[in-house]
């Protein structure tokens, strides 16, 4: 049925806004699909950074466990926030479009090429630089990549609709995780284990390259940002956006509040909800790996849309309050849900099955040292709840019976995994999708809250900065403390110790959540060029 | 809230002090002089590049709170 009109205007009115939805939606896709491969991009190699350092640092070698070292940290504390300088200065001097394609550009081939870097037994030490400077690449074009997509399509949004349209851009990081998690997940389960470890693990880089092609055929596509085109019409456009943006006090303050009042708490809350939860689970908890995964895979499904809805609340109600309340939830709720999670899986008060199959014992490997024998025993053991305990521990035996090593002839555990019944396994779900629900409220709408901080000539700039400091700095930082801070606690005899790590996620942000109450305005800033 | 913002200045600067103090003396120096060369790079990159981002900027934050930069009327 087709609608009806009391006048000329009115229709035409219709017909506008309708072809302005149409773009918006077009503009939309292009900046979220770009963004999202970028994650997926910079997510495979973390997730993977076990089978790559069979491949490219050995353990034993000193020179490629320092370039794996490098490759670790220096991709996301320095090289991001780098790219976020060198790529939102371009931005705000020769254009949004231009630059975001080539950040996408510069992503996907390096993705893709890591996947094709022979490995370090073919050609040695090349292997290991070949991956680092790919990896620094991949670092540098992420770091640029965000602020632009972001500004591209705040400038194109409606004042009051700003929240929503970027809270898009918003549920890319997330969706890029999931995505490769599940083709990681798909990759392994079509394959062998001795396919995968040979050449599968490439697979999850070669596909980057497709969506990377798609992607930028869209972009290339798409019209420059009507703002940004205009100013730079009327020659408005900064000439030197770096020294505007970090050597005028007027704009520096409001990067340094960007930054302390709203970012870094936004980066310690994502870290701890999409990554501490998952080492959290593996390496505290000991859960079976695989099923972390699936775990987390399934929270970050259900949570996704939720950045959509935080996105849009924000247009109604301001970005500041969602964004604090966020902040003040997970500070209480972090360590009540961490200590169920932790106690929803106490081995300790758990019963073995009584069917005659609580405990088997099986050889896993059994490998001779002169005329020693060293005996892996693989037991698993079955409990009432239908916990499931796998456990992987050695017996060295000499010609004259089992080495007594302080006083045992069976040596400590090697590898302790546990499978967890159903029920646990929804707990945990619902405790991972509660702190993604966190994630969203402070994620949501900061797109929109950081473009409106800062003016056209060097929004790109500008923004990008505190994002990735707030990010890969603070955000980095949270697996090295809380590792530090959870085995000072365990050293000293804390009888909460497998909670010390939250302190870090919880002081940052406690300090965010005071600097942003106070100095932040409740009310959305409108960007200086609405009003023209 | 201007004259609250102001004090708060000072908690900043001294917050500031705080950090340098762990970032120097709990996580960066201790991890240069590990033996473990993934300890070692990233306590160079803690000394070098982390602390002094962090240090002052949230200085810097401090001292302008303090002088009034962010008082009502300026942002």
């Amino acid at each position: 049925m087709s609608k009806k009109f009391k006048t000329q205007h009115e229709h035409d009115a219709y017909v506008a806004e309708k072809k302005k939805n149409k773009t918006i939606w077009g503009v939309i896709m292009a900046s979220s699909l770009g963004t999202l491969i970028e994650w997926y991009d910079f997510y495979i190699f973390g997730s993977l950074a076990v089978v790559l350092a069979t491949k490219f640092f050995p353990a034993d070698n000193p020179t490629a466990a320092f370039l794996s070292t490098l490759a670790t940290f220096a991709a996301g504390f320095v090289v991001r926030p780098f790219g976020a300088l060198f790529f939102g200065r371009l931005g705000d001097i020769i254009g949004r479009k231009y630059t975001f394609l080539v950040t996408l550009l510069i992503m996907g081939f390096s993705t893709f090429l890591i996947g094709c870097v022979p490995s370090f037994e073919t050609i040695g030490y090349f292997a290991p630089v070949l991956v680092l400077i790919l990896r620094l690449l991949q670092g540098l074009a992420l770091g640029g990549e965000y602020g632009g997509a972001a500004t591209y399509v705040a400038e194109y949004s409606q004042p009051h609709r700003r929240g929503y349209w970027t809270s898009w851009i918003q549920t890319t990081a997330t969706a890029g995780l999931f995505i490769s998690l599940i083709v990681i997940l798909v990759t392994k389960t079509s394959l062998t284990p001795e396919e995968f470890d040979s050449w599968g693990w490439r697979i999850p880089f070669w596909i980057s390259i497709l969506m990377v092609g798609v992607s930028y055929v869209i972009r290339r596509n798409m019209k420059e940002s009507p703002l940004f085109a205009q100013a730079k019409r009327e020659g408005k456009t900064s000439t030197n956006p770096l020294k505007e943006s970090f050597g005028n006090k007027l704009n520096f303050k409001f990067v340094l509040l960007a930054l302390f009042g709203a970012v870094m708490g936004q980066g310690v809350i994502w870290y701890t909800g999409q990554f501490y939860a998952m080492s959290f689970m593996q390496k505290v908890m000991n859960i079976d790996s695989a099923q972390v995964d699936s775990m987390m895979a399934l929270a970050l499904f259900l949570g996704t849309p939720l950045f959509i809805l935080f996105g849009w609340l924000s247009d109604k109600v301001g970005r500041k309050p969602i964004m604090m309340i966020g902040m003040l939830l997970a500070i209480i709720a972090y360590r009540p849900i961490y200590k169920t999670m932790y106690t929803s899986v106490k081995m300790e008060e758990k019963v073995l099955a009584k069917n005659g199959l609580e405990e088997k014992r099986t050889v896993k490997a059994h490998d001779k040292i002169a005329t020693d024998s060293v005996i892996t025993f693989h037991t698993e053991k079955i409990f009432t709840d239908g916990t499931l305990l796998k456990r992987d521990s050695i017996v060295h035996w000499a010609a004259a019976g089992p080495v007594i090593t302080n006083g045992k002839a069976e040596a400590p555990l090697v590898r302790e995994s546990i499978t967890v019944n159903p029920d646990t396994r929804w707990l945990l779900i619902f405790l991972v999708f509660v702190q993604v629900l966190f994630v969203t409220m402070v994620y949501g709408p900061i797109a929109a809250f950081l473009v409106e901080m800062f003016p056209i000539r060097i929004r790109y700039t500008s923004m990008s900065l505190p994002y990735h400091i707030g990010n890969g700095i603070f955000g980095g930082l949270l697996p090295a403390v809380a590792t530090y801070l959870v085995t000072s606690g365990k050293d000293a005899g804390h009888p909460e110790w497998y909670l010390q790590g939250l302190w870090y996620p919880i002081i940052v942000a406690a300090v965010c959540l005071v600097i942003g109450t106070l100095y932040l305005k409740t009310k959305n800033k409108s960007l200086a060029e609405d009003q023209q | 809230m201007d004259s609250v913002k102001k004090i708060l200045g000072i908690v900043w600067l001294l917050l500031a002090l705080v950090v340098a103090y762990y970032g120097l003396t709990v996580f960066g120096i201790p991890k240069v002089m590990s033996d473990k060369q993934e300890d070692n790079v990233f306590g160079w990159i803690i000394l070098v590049i982390l602390v002094p981002i962090i240090v002052g900027g949230l200085a810097i934050f401090g001292w302008y709170s303090f002088k009034g930069e962010y008082s009502d009327d300026k942002i």
